[in-house]
């Protein structure tokens, strides 16, 4: 019985693994890339690419780094910090000590040797979990800025710590990082890296890694039994995680800041990072640009609608309400809802459609 | 489709038991004096027994008799303290999950063990994990081998939705399903991987009759099609008299008898051990 019309399904297995599966999914997808790769560089002010929108990207790309470990392997972690920051210092040693290295490849090696670092405060995984394993991975956060900020080779013996980034250029004299790189250059560089790296992780999320992470989430005992090696299944994870954030850490010193600074990369970034992925959804690549969205969006939001009200000390109220709001959301989210806006949107979606096939 | 079934269901029977008896072949396992400790509780002493080629074996024997752990030994997963195994006429010191795997040996659990996050369609696709070959950079590229894989190993899970009835569920998140269909899928999970031998723990517990009829026909039509051998515990002992070639019986962590169905069921210390206790 299991042995018959073979074949004749498969123009519509592809059709049915396609990442957008309906066609409203996909010219959705359409007109966000659209407004993204061209309305938004044709419109936006400084203010807009260089404030809002980088931020918002470079914290989704670290924050898809932390949902595959986290959302999909199942293994927490508050080391995204330290891993970003390994990501920027990689990334200014090796610019530094080669300065004719390709901003490509200053970024991908930067991501490899975090990625190697991921692995190394990974192994505590293999014997413990949940809280043990978040103290861990606590203890690579404090580790990789103290190191940072205490051995001077990494700043190149700089008397004053803050260091600026080398000056780099994606073709000829178009810059991407340092004083002549304009705001656009800079957000369409960053965006199309986002998007390359997003789309690889959602095609890895949906193949044989990403169900060998989720299998060692869901029940580590079944996956064994299957074949999975646990081991180098949690390792993978925590290297391509580490990789993400360590690359999202290059891009904010390099890209957004312009400084390479050990005080970027405090514990707080761990954290926000990890409401992000709680607030958009664990084990959604796209919930992890809504965490974001939302996470970098709001205090920009609470402030101009505080001053617009006319309201004094507004900075303080705004952070204060921030405060809360988060808070808030983080229970109603961890409580109700794991999966987080992703889910929410996916849910208003289905009842928004009548699509005649269930599947 | 229906009336095919039901014709299955009417015969399977007389056909499994008619057509089995040509098809079994020589020993494919044999665990060997197998000793298995926890702390004080002794769960297994020196248990011997074999699994021949193409036939059903039930383990049966009163709760907390060890056969659980029996399985857990033969995937690698319990270590026992003494013992060994001859797989295919080769003698193994010792199993681990991951050699299990790789020898064809597949499973499933008595407390469901299925990923509870991931629909029924992913959960049989990772149970062709060791089949696949894409390299991690293909993966994230969706390219080459990762994409022809990927699709030849759906066609192949969607035979086994087909023939397990559960197209409709392909893609529930398995954590919403009930009990009877997760049940199934994780027969689903195990089927994907191809196995030589099938670890089956209690398949059919807490099933309805007719749940109980279709499991029943399921493993006796892969046993059959592709000459999967079988080795399950089960405790109706209608079921294991009616599907299983030979019978091993555990008591405390002994073997306390091993035959055919008729022989096991005159035992007189099995009655006394086992189906005394049904009776009371
Ligand atoms: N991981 C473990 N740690 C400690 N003791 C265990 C463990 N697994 C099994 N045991 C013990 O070994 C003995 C045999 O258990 P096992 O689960 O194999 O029995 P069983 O025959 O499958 O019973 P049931 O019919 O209830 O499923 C029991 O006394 C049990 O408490
Ligand atoms: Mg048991």
């Amino acid at each position: 019985m299991i042995y018959r019309e073979t074949g004749q399904f498969k123009a519509s297995y592809a059709a049915d693994q396609a990442i957008f599966r309906l066609v409203e999914d996909r010219i959705g997808m359409g007109a966000i890339l659209f407004l993204a790769f061209v309305v938004m560089p044709l419109v936006g002010s400084q203010y807009w690419l260089e404030t809002i929108m980088l931020p918002f990207l470079i914290y989704s790309l670290a924050a898809i780094g932390l949902n595959l470990l986290t959302g999909y392997a199942g293994q927490l972690s508050l080391g995204t910090g330290g891993f970003m920051a390994c990501g920027a210092f990689s990334a200014y040693k090796l610019a530094t000590a080669f300065p004719d290295l390709h901003v490509l490849l200053v970024l991908v090696l930067a991501g490899s040797i975090t990625a190697a670092v991921g692995i190394l405060f990974g192994l505590p995984s293999l014997r413990i979990k949940g809280f043990y394993l978040a103290v861990a991975t606590l203890a690579a956060q404090f580790f990789l800025l103290w190191l940072f900020n205490r051995v001077p080779w990494f700043t190149n013996y700089s008397s004053s710590g803050v260091i600026s980034a080398p000056p780099l250029a994606i073709f000829g004299d178009i810059w991407v990082t340092g004083f002549e790189a304009t705001p656009v250059a800079k957000y369409l560089f960053t965006l199309s890296l986002v998007s390359i790296l997003a789309l690889a992780a959602k095609n890895m999320t949906r193949l044989k890694i990403g169900r060998a992470w989720m299998a060692i989430r869901d029940m580590d005992i079944a996956a064994e039994i299957i074949g999975i090696r646990p081991m180098t299944t949690k390792l993978s994870a925590f290297a391509i995680s580490s990789f993400y954030c360590g690359i999202a850490g290059a891009l904010w010193a390099f890209v957004y800041t312009g400084a390479v600074e050990a005080l970027a990369f405090e514990i707080n970034v761990s954290f926000r990072v990890l409401f992000m992925i709680i607030i958009g959804g664990l084990g959604t690549i796209c919930g992890s640009f809504m965490g974001a969205a939302f996470i970098v969006l709001l205090p920009i939001f609470l402030n101009n609608t505080l001053l617009a009200l006319g309201l004094a000390e507004a900075v303080a109220l705004a952070s204060h309400l921030e405060a809360m709001i988060m808070g808030a959301l983080i229970i109603f989210f961890l409580i109700v809802e794991p999966h987080g806006l992703a889910r929410l949107w996916q849910i208003l979606k289905e009842k928004l459609r009548r699509w005649p096939f269930p599947y | 489709m229906t009336t095919a079934a039901t014709d299955l269901r009417l015969d399977s029977r007389q056909a499994a038991t008619g057509r089995r008896q040509r098809r079994i072949g020589g020993v494919l396992l044999a665990v060997e004096n197998v000793s298995l400790r926890f702390g004080g509780v002794q769960a297994l002493s020196g248990v011997s027994f074999d699994v021949r080629q193409g036939e059903i074996r039930a383990i049966i024997g009163p709760n907390g008799a060890g056969k659980s752990s029996m399985l857990n030994v033969i995937n690698g997963f319990y270590q026992p303290q003494e013992g060994s195994f001859v797989w295919k006429g080769e003698r193994l010191a010792r199993m681990r999950p991951h050699l299990a795997a790789t020898l064809g040996i597949a499973r499933t659990f008595q407390n469901i063990a299925l990923f509870k996050g991931m629909t029924t369609l992913d959960n049989i696709m990772t149970g062709r994990i060791l089949k696949m070959r894409a390299s991690f950079l293909e993966q994230a590229l969706w390219w080459g081998r990762a994409r022809r894989e990927e699709l030849a190993h759906r066609a192949f899970v969607e035979r086994i939705i087909d023939f397990l009835e559960i197209q409709h569920i392909r893609h529930t998140p398995v954590g919403k399903l009930p009990y009877g269909l997760q049940k199934r899928v994780e027969l689903a999970r195990a089927l994907a991987m191809e196995p030589e031998l099938l670890l089956l723990d209690e398949p059919m517990a807490g099933m309805n009759l007719e749940e109980k009829e279709d499991m029943c026909r399921f493993i006796l039509d892969v046993n059959e099609e592709f000459g999967t051998t079988v080795v399950l515990i089960e405790h109706d002992m209608g079921v294991v008299m009616d599907i299983s070639d030979r019978v091993v019986v555990l008591d405390y962590g002994k073997l306390l008898a091993d035959g055919t169905p008729d022989e096991v069921r005159n035992d007189p210390r099995v009655i006394e051990a086992y189906l005394g206790l049904v009776h009371d």
